[in-house]
């Protein structure tokens, strides 16, 4: 396991634990202790973390989580050290008195992976017995991963008072995990902690049973047992977890492809510049987040819901003059077609380069967007979750729009039969127009999803529209569920190729397996049928 | 970072850049085209990419370039003469490389040539510097295995780079089995050969080493993060190394944060990820990671505050980034008019003979000198990330590294070295004393 590098904090959670039975503070070693913050060296910052978690002292606490955020600021002139406090107010580190303001000279003091790791270690044994529940687990976690044996009495002492489930179970694995590793610990406690451990079953679980040496017959034998037995439980999560990269896999092919698959598969044709579209979209998130980030820096965590429509109204209305300015021109004509909104897509790359600039634009993710949560042994990130969620209720809109709407009901007629459609009064060229900017708004609008996983350049759509096309002709063209089925069997398949073939070879793969399956279906998996596909 | 956006199966791509290309061209030529320069200039040619999909990393080393030659002739030019910029867009598409450095070459008759950043368009104009016998300095940290006697590579080989990250990683944080991951082109690959044979040679277990390659621009990161999770609960401390190219990194980056992998469980280790791709992101989440390069801009010294402040009055952005391959410009530069002073021409024979040996102060305290392998010495720091986008150096090399042209990891080329002074050879082997010549 990873934290098993932890074993030279062994004296420093010790130490940390000290202060949780309450030891006296002493003021001179703490003193000392906290000015050695301001030498801005590594091994003395150690030193300090581990006096200053050991002292007692009511100011442990703050100044070691003010370091963790780089709260913790120096002033290397005058060697004094400031806790800079969450809400801003400026306290001495070492006397707690409030100050006014921070000296220009002062810095974060710096830190680095040991030193990260040393604080999260004194932050687990300061805060096991903390009025916060929050803490508390978070704590009981992290003495799992160090498995110091001098944090036992404290986490039992805590788990005598434990309340809470979650917690109660957090700390009895921090429990099973000290016995585990502690030599002294008698056969029938070893062989429970092995229980508590495998009933935990995730990949941390098995990583500590790796790691725990040389143990009893019995209890090395259990352990083997379990281990085999969490492998076996994780070979099957890891079916689940491939199934769901892949549907969120498709969820992206689609989003990207259904804008496509109107203008290419209903209208047919051959939009080049689909993916410049997406960028523009992407663009438009952009712009948003920047207008809401200096104006209204509140209202962050809605940037996305204001980027969806404006996003569909630009990129619609560069799609609608782009069919009114080129591409009803050459109707019929699919190479001519294809050539020109080629130049097209550079053009608009260009342009975008022109006024952005090259590099990537920052766009960030709302909170609601970041981080993730566990189900079962898989880990689900919340932003490709909301994007599945997000493309499926895009694609419900416009298969209702389609369906249920006048608009709808003229874009199907004209498509199917032009010529018939116009002699029942149907304005066909209105009607091409704003077809064309629904799929380009549409694709507007997979801008702003895509823009918070991919990067927001120039290039963004190039990278997509080679997927797109593939999804729109596998699915069957002229068919919206073709697109959904399409998009999905591609993600899925991809992403159950991808373990095996790794992520090169897969996808040639699954090129290949496209080629073919055209080669027996040249019309895709839900081909049309009729006389629409005549004409 | 030698980059090769060149996708497997991206065919009509590659004419999509033909046409990119084309499109650059005109506009290159409206926006870049020099004016006919007076004979007292000296011609200094600049061959990045302004348009394509390396326009992100070039645009910034053409800029560099034109603020030296700005402030080099407010010093008062050299050799009497002022210098002048001939810039040319060869639009991230390769052969055009080949074709616009033998334009800069003949038509504009440049005196030397500061260009190019991936390995492929360094090879396409390979020829083209042989040939007609000019000078190109090269300012990107590659795979090594090459030493050519027309090129000046200011950027870091692997021993100035990789090795030292490994180092570090074994040393301070105990890692005991490694990630390799990659870009599926030269770069990438070359430097993982390299770090697999000198890992195995530390007594690291193939069972321990896993190596993963994506294609370009690889953005679903799912799969490989949660396999490199896998990979790193097996007891034994774990890192991934990282040559994955610059534009997939932002996704790479964000799945890492996303899935809770932090910095203290599994750092990172990049070798493409500087200030400039930083930019993108949103670099809370990514604390601790880590990045090897031969140049920092937060490394306070004299000579690089002094650098940044100037660079940002003349790009006029108080923000602008600098990053590695720029401090190469830097020194590349500088070399360049000590040796055309020293000799007193700008005659390519008489520049490239008086180079090795040239020293020039790197802007992290040091002086850097050309070696007769035409690559330098240069320090090797790795950084961490900080939550503004800068790094915190935590490790320096304590003299200047030089650069192998030759890698002492790979069977092949262990006993070659790169000597244009003695032995007029870039490729002359130690054992068998003798040249392998252009052939090989």
């Amino acid at each position: 396991m990873l934290a098993t590098t932890l074993y030279r904090l062994r004296t420093l959670v010790l130490a940390a634990l000290l202060i949780a039975v309450a030891a006296p503070a002493l003021a001179g070693p703490f003193e000392d202790a906290v000015a050695k913050f301001a030498t801005d060296d590594f091994s003395d910052t150690e030193e300090a973390i581990g006096v200053v978690a050991s002292s007692g002292n009511k100011l442990a606490y703050p100044i070691i989580s003010a370091l963790q955020d780089e709260r913790l600021m120096f002033d290397a002139d005058s060697k004094k050290v400031y806790v800079k406090q969450a809400d801003g107010k400026i306290i001495d580190a070492a006397t707690g008195a409030s100050v006014d303001s921070l000296p220009d000279s002062a810095s974060p003091v710096n830190l680095n992976n040991r030193l990260r790791r040393t604080v999260e270690a004194a932050l687990g044994g300061l805060t096991l017995l903390s009025p916060d529940l929050a803490m508390r687990t978070t704590a009981a976690q992290s003495v799992f991963k160090s498995h110091e044996e001098s944090a036992l009495p404290t986490v039992e002492s805590a788990l005598a008072k434990e309340t809470n489930k979650t917690a109660k179970q957090a700390l009895a694995e921090a429990r099973a995990a000290i016995l585990l590793f502690k030599s002294e610990a008698s056969e029938v406690d070893k062989l429970e902690a092995v229980a508590t451990i495998k009933a935990r079953g995730d990949q941390e679980a098995m990583a500590l049973l790796t790691s725990i040496g040389d143990q009893p017959p019995l209890v090395a034998k259990a352990a083997a047992a379990a281990i085999s037995s969490i492998q076996g439980n994780l070979a099957m999560w890891s079916l689940v977890q491939n199934a769901w990269y892949g549907l969120s896999l498709g969820s992206v092919l689609l989003l990207a492809a259904i804008g496509l698959a109107i203008t290419f598969g209903v209208m047919g044709v051959i939009n080049m510049a689909h993916g410049e579209m997406v960028m523009i979209g992407a663009y438009t998130t952009f712009v948003v987040q920047e207008v809401i980030r200096t104006r209204y820096p509140a209202a962050f965590d809605y940037s996305l819901l204001i980027a969806v429509p404006l996003a569909f109204l630009v990129a619609g209305a560069v799609g609608i003059l782009i069919e009114r300015s080129i591409i009803r021109f050459l109707y019929g004509r699919p190479l001519e077609t294809l050539l020109a909104t080629w130049g097209l897509s550079l053009v608009l790359q260009q342009a975008v380069r022109s006024a952005f600039g090259p590099t990537n634009r920052e766009v960030g993710n709302p909170s609601w967007m970041s981080g993730a949560f566990e189900l079962g042994q898989i880990t689900i990130t919340y932003n490709r979750l909301w994007i599945l969620v997000f493309t499926l209720a895009v694609f419900a809109i416009l298969l209702a729009m389609l369906r249920f709407t006048a608009l709808g009901l003229e874009m199907r007629a004209v498509t199917q039969n032009r010529r018939m459609a116009a002699s029942m009064g149907i304005a066909t060229s209105r009607v091409d127009a704003l077809t064309f900017g629904l799929g380009s708004g549409i694709a507007g609008i997979a801008g702003v999803a895509l823009s918070q996983i991919d990067n927001v350049s120039p290039n963004l759509g190039q990278s997509y529209i080679i997927d797109s096309f593939m999804v729109v002709v596998f699915g069957g063209v002229g068919n919206l569920w073709g697109t959904l089925v399409g998009a999905f069997t591609l993600g899925i398949a991809n992403k159950f190729l991808e373990p095996v073939a790794g992520a090169v070879l897969g996808k040639i793969a699954i090129l290949v397996l496209i080629i073919l399956f055209i080669q027996k279906r040249p019309r895709g998996l839900f081909a049309l049928k009729g006389r629409a596909v005549e004409a | 970072m030698p980059i090769q956006p060149n996708d497997t199966f991206a065919r009509p791509l590659s004419r999509r850049r033909w046409l990119a290309a084309a499109a650059g061209l005109v506009l290159g030529l409206t926006t870049f085209s020099s004016a006919r320069a007076a004979d007292d200039t000296i011609k200094v040619g600049v061959l990045h990419s302004l348009s394509g999909t390396m326009a992100i990393s070039e645009t910034t080393l053409k800029d560099t370039i034109l603020f030296l030659i700005d402030e080099q002739n407010k010093k008062g030019g050299v050799l009497g003469k002022k210098l002048e910029a001939v810039v040319v867009d060869p639009a991230s598409n390769w052969p055009l490389f080949a074709e616009k450095a033998r334009e800069l070459i003949t038509k504009d008759k440049v005196a030397v040539v500061f260009g190019c950043w991936t390995s492929v368009s360094r090879k396409s104009v390979l020829p083209v510097f042989k040939e007609l016998n000019s000078i190109l300095f090269y300012p990107v940290q590659y795979e090594g295995e090459e030493s050519e006697r027309n090129v000046f590579y200011t950027g870091a080989a692997p021993n100035q780079q990789a090795i030292p990250a490994v180092d570090y990683l074994m040393k301070e944080e105990k890692v005991k089995r490694w990630v390799l991951a990659g870009t599926d082109y030269v770069y990438p690959r070359t430097t993982n050969k390299i770090l697999e044979a000198y890992l195995k040679s530390k007594g690291v277990a193939q069972d321990d080493i896993m190596i993963n390659y994506t294609p370009f621009g690889h953005s679903d990161w799912q799969t490989i993060v949660a396999d490199i999770k896998k990979f790193g609960s097996a007891g034994k401390k774990t890192a991934v190394v990282s040559t994955i190219n610059g534009d997939a990194n932002v996704p790479f980056y964000k799945e890492l944060g996303n899935q809770g992998i932090k910095a203290t469980d599994i750092p990172v280790v990049a070798f493409s990820v500087g200030e400039e791709e930083l930019a993108g992101i949103d670099t809370k989440p990514l604390v601790g990671h880590l990045a090897a390069w031969n140049y920092f801009e937060s490394i306070k010294t004299p000579a690089n505050e002094k650098f940044i402040k100037e660079w940002q009055a003349y790009t006029k952005n108080p923000k602008r980034t600098t990053n590695d391959p720029m401090e190469a410009h830097v020194i590349g530069f500088n070399m360049w008019v000590k040796a055309v002073e020293k000799v007193k021409s700008t005659e390519a024979d008489k520049v490239i003979d008086a180079l090795p040996g040239t020293e020039a102060p790197n802007l992290t305290g040091g002086i850097s000198k050309m070696l007769p392998n035409h690559h330098i010495t240069k320090p090797v720091f790795i950084g961490e990330i900080k939550a503004d986008g800068q790094f915190n150096v935590v490790y320096k090399t304590k003299d200047l590294v030089p650069g192998d042209a030759w890698s002492k990891e790979l069977e092949g080329s262990k006993d070659l070295i790169g000597d244009w002074v003695g032995k007029k050879c870039g490729n002359f082997n130690v054992k068998t004393n003798k040249c392998l010549g252009s052939g090989s």
